[in-house]
């Protein structure tokens, strides 16, 4: 099933936190259900949804910074973890006689090569650099780490290498994260993330932190990066106009599911699924013209608690087209054409 | 960089020498502010224009801190009239909050300390209120009353022991002594409903905690127009809030706007939230306006050069398969600003002008103002 045509493969990822209720049982909070993409080379996949959707779940899952709860993850044409979970041509879990699901080979594989390959950047620069360590040995500590070194000499010109690379000052080399701005650091981040050379970056809401003026820095820097390096990125943000703008396709989860994937000026044009129709809708266009003339579709209602999951479809408490079906069970997501994938009953 | 940042530190000497200054000087202006017998002569004076809410004129609020003086606000002028929604923007420290709280009197103090200019009220008859000389206690009349605000963190602002119910209770209770027990509780009960709160009567009853960011906006909201003031000051109100939120929060502002006729200051960062919702815009840079006009005039028409870098740094539609262009620099430091166009060390159409003399506010037509050299230049080439 492995396609060589795809760099990294995700299917039907689960990863279901235990949360304590109120009288001391556990039970599950389901942050990311049966979660499904696949990203080329050199592509970048922008991952989009409403706050507490299971973005970064999605990303830290698929590293396996946590384990997953199942699914299968495949890199680079090996698969690195398999729960051994079965699923029909409709997307339904297999299961035997007595309900129980049919499983097939498991394979959890030990990650340390291949975090060489895959990376992350994370969303606050201000927390995620180490107070306490220089520049130079914040993005030297991988390159340790990974023993890709031979003496310090190699070491100090593989960082001034990087620094260069994302844009930053030779001399910043010994200074401390403090003594940067916001842009700055997220590049220190950025540079300690390709020390390793990775085929793949997670970047979980790079720009978010960010004023405006120096966002557009960051958001080049990325697309340069990746015309230079050819690496792959699953680009996590909020901010649809920056996703749009530094995204080939574009992923829209809702609660944990997978709503509707396509081609980012496709997805832009033609939404489908009634969620990502009012998520488009709702995106403050900076333009006073288009804001004139433009309709929003207000949602109804707030988005429901993860641990009181509607049943069936998660979006259709908010939803205009919800009919009886919707209620019953989640729809497949589908390909619609040219890769347009929609999980939707009724659009 | 090092070179730069070596004006924030400075000498235990030095640093005692600031505060005891700052001491002197912040109590005389206290014991001013305080002072409730105070004749009124001296802070009511007339609006220049009756249809405005608010005339911001020349207002300098500064920051009087152990390593100097921070500039937060230096010399803001522009109008609210009735019934507008008037937007700010500019980059994070560019004093955004700090205007908007000079307006409340809500500054940290006594650091915090407007200290020039007048902010002119409108009270009626073509009178108005000086807000800059007006003693605390007066303020405290037309606080949450007249003049509202709303944060962008409503847990802050709401108190997370008490029922929401008594919460917004607590604001017309204090402004309206008059209503009894009943009344008040209807009129709360009213607000939640008007706010969009389906389950109003259970909501009463909640602790704030127990709301989602949404409904805890909604009831700020609802808190800041129970005494239907004559203007909402709304400090990023849905930067904290999930976009789909956002547009339910944004519309039900529109919306009781035209209800209940106030004037709205909206403070974002965000272009989209301007463009879609103001009359007008004030862009601002370094504790000063650069730049004020219509959306159109904004947009379309920029006059600053800080406000086109800004315009074209941002991904809008139009520039989807483009590069962005970055405002080149770094960000402004307030404790030392520089002597001639703030914006002068990060502007690629600087002249020798820019470095020496603060740009004088240029009239490009009747709604549109900016302070920036190349207007003067352009104009004197008859461009
Ligand atoms: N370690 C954890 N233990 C328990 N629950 C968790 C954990 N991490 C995340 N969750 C829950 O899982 C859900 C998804 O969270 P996640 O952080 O992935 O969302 P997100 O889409 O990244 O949101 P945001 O946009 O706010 O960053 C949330 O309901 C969150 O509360
Ligand atoms: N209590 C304070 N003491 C000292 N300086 C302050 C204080 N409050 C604000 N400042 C300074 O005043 C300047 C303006 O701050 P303000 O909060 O108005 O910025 P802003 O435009 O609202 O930014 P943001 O978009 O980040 O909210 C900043 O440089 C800030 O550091
Ligand atoms: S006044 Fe000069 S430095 Fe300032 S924005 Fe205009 S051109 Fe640039
Ligand atoms: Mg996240
Ligand atoms: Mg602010």
């Amino acid at each position: 099933m492995a396609n060589s045509e795809y760099l990294v493969q995700v299917e039907h990822l689960k990863e279901y936190f235990s949360v304590r209720s109120g009288f001391g049982k556990s039970i599950p909070l389901k942050a990311v259900d049966d979660v499904s993409f696949s990203i080329r080379p050199g592509e970048t996949l922008g991952l989009v949804g409403e706050s507490g959707c299971g973005k970064t779940t999605v990303g830290r899952t698929l590293l396996q910074l946590y384990k997953p709860t199942g699914g299968r993850i495949t890199f680079d044409g090996d698969v690195l973890y398999d729960s051994g979970e079965q699923y029909d041509e409709n997307g339904r879990l297999k299961v035997d006689a007595n309900g129980k699901p049919v499983l097939g080979k498991k394979v959890s594989v030990n990650m340390l090569p291949y975090r060489k390959q895959m990376q992350m950047v994370f969303q606050d620069p201000y927390s995620s650099l180490n107070p306490r360590m220089t520049v130079e040995d914040i993005i030297g500590e991988p390159l340790d780490v990974h023993k890709l070194c031979k003496n310090s000499k190699e070491r100090r010109d593989r960082v001034m290498e990087l620094m260069e690379l994302v844009g930053l000052n030779a001399e910043h080399a010994m200074r401390y994260p403090h003594e940067f701005s916001g842009g700055q650091r997220q590049r220190i981040g950025i540079a300690r993330a390709l020390a390793v050379n990775p085929k793949f970056i997670v970047c979980d809401e790079p720009v978010s932190a960010l004023d405006v003026s120096i966002q557009a820095q960051v958001v080049n820097m990325f697309e340069d990066l990746q015309e230079k390096l050819g690496v792959a990125y699953l680009f996590i943000a909020h901010d649809l106009l920056v996703v749009h703008h530094i995204s080939d396709r574009i992923a829209v989860m809702y609660l944990g599911k997978m709503m509707e994937l396509a081609d980012s000026d496709e997805l832009n044009d033609n939404p489908i699924h009634p969620y990502t129709q009012s998520l488009l809708s709702a995106v403050p266009i900076p333009d006073p013209e288009t804001a004139r003339n433009s309709k929003r579709i207000v949602l109804e209602g707030d988005v429901p608690s993860p641990l009181h999951m509607p049943s069936g479809c998660p979006f259709r408490t908010r939803c205009r087209y919800a009919t009886e079906q919707c209620a019953q069970e989640m729809p497949p997501l589908k390909d619609r054409g040219n890769g347009h994938y929609v999980a939707c009953w009724n659009k | 960089m090092s070179k730069k940042h070596d004006s924030d530190y400075i000498s235990a000497k030095k640093s005692r020498q600031i505060s005891r200054f700052n001491r002197k000087l912040t109590k005389k202006l206290e014991k001013e502010r305080n002072d409730a017998s105070k004749d009124p002569a001296l802070y009511t004076t007339t609006m220049k224009d009756p249809g405005n809410v608010v005339e911001f004129d020349n207002v300098c609020t500064y920051f009087f801190t152990d390593i100097g003086t921070v500039k937060a606000v230096d010399g803001v002028t522009f109008n609210v009239p009735k019934r507008a929604t008037v937007g700010v923007v500019g980059e994070s420290g560019c004093g955004k909050s700090v205007t908007s709280l000079s307006l409340m009197q809500l500054l940290q103090r006594p650091t915090g300390q407007t200290v020039g200019g007048e902010i002119r009220f409108n009270i009626g008859d073509g009178k108005a209120l000086n807000i800059v000389k007006a003693p605390t206690a007066k303020m405290q009349e037309i606080r949450g009353n007249r003049v509202s605000m709303i944060f962008q963190e409503p847990m802050t602002s709401l108190n997370p022991v008490f029922r929401i119910g008594q919460q917004v209770n607590e604001v017309l209770e204090l402004h309206h002594p008059e209503m009894s027990e009943e009344e008040v509780k209807a009129r709360t009960l009213e607000m939640l409903e008007l706010v969009g709160i389906a389950n109003k009567e259970g909501v009463y009853n909640m602790y704030p905690h127990e709301l989602s960011g949404g409904m805890r906006q909604r009831v700020m909201i609802a808190m800041a127009l129970a005494c239907e003031p004559d203007i909402l000051i709304a400090d990023e109100p849905t930067t904290a809030l999930d976009v789909t939120i956002q547009a339910q929060i944004l519309e039900l502002m529109q919306d009781l706007q035209k209800k209940l006729g106030m004037a709205i200051i909206i403070v974002t960062h965000d272009l989209g939230v301007i463009a879609s919702m103001c009359d007008e815009i004030i862009v601002m840079y370094g504790g000063r306006v650069c730049e004020r006009g219509t959306a159109d005039d904004i947009f379309y028409r920029p006059a600053h050069e800080y406000t086109k870098g800004l315009l074209r740094s941002i991904p809008s539609t139009q520039n989807m398969n483009e590069r962005l262009i970055p405002i080149g620099g770094t960000p402004i430091n307030m404790l030392d600003l520089p002597k001639g166009c703030a914006f002068c060390p990060r502007c690629d159409s600087a002249m020798k002008i820019c470095l020496r003399e603060q740009p004088v506010e240029m009239e490009i037509s009747d709604t549109h103002h900016a302070s920036c050299w190349m207007n003067v230049k352009n104009a004197k080439e008859g461009k």
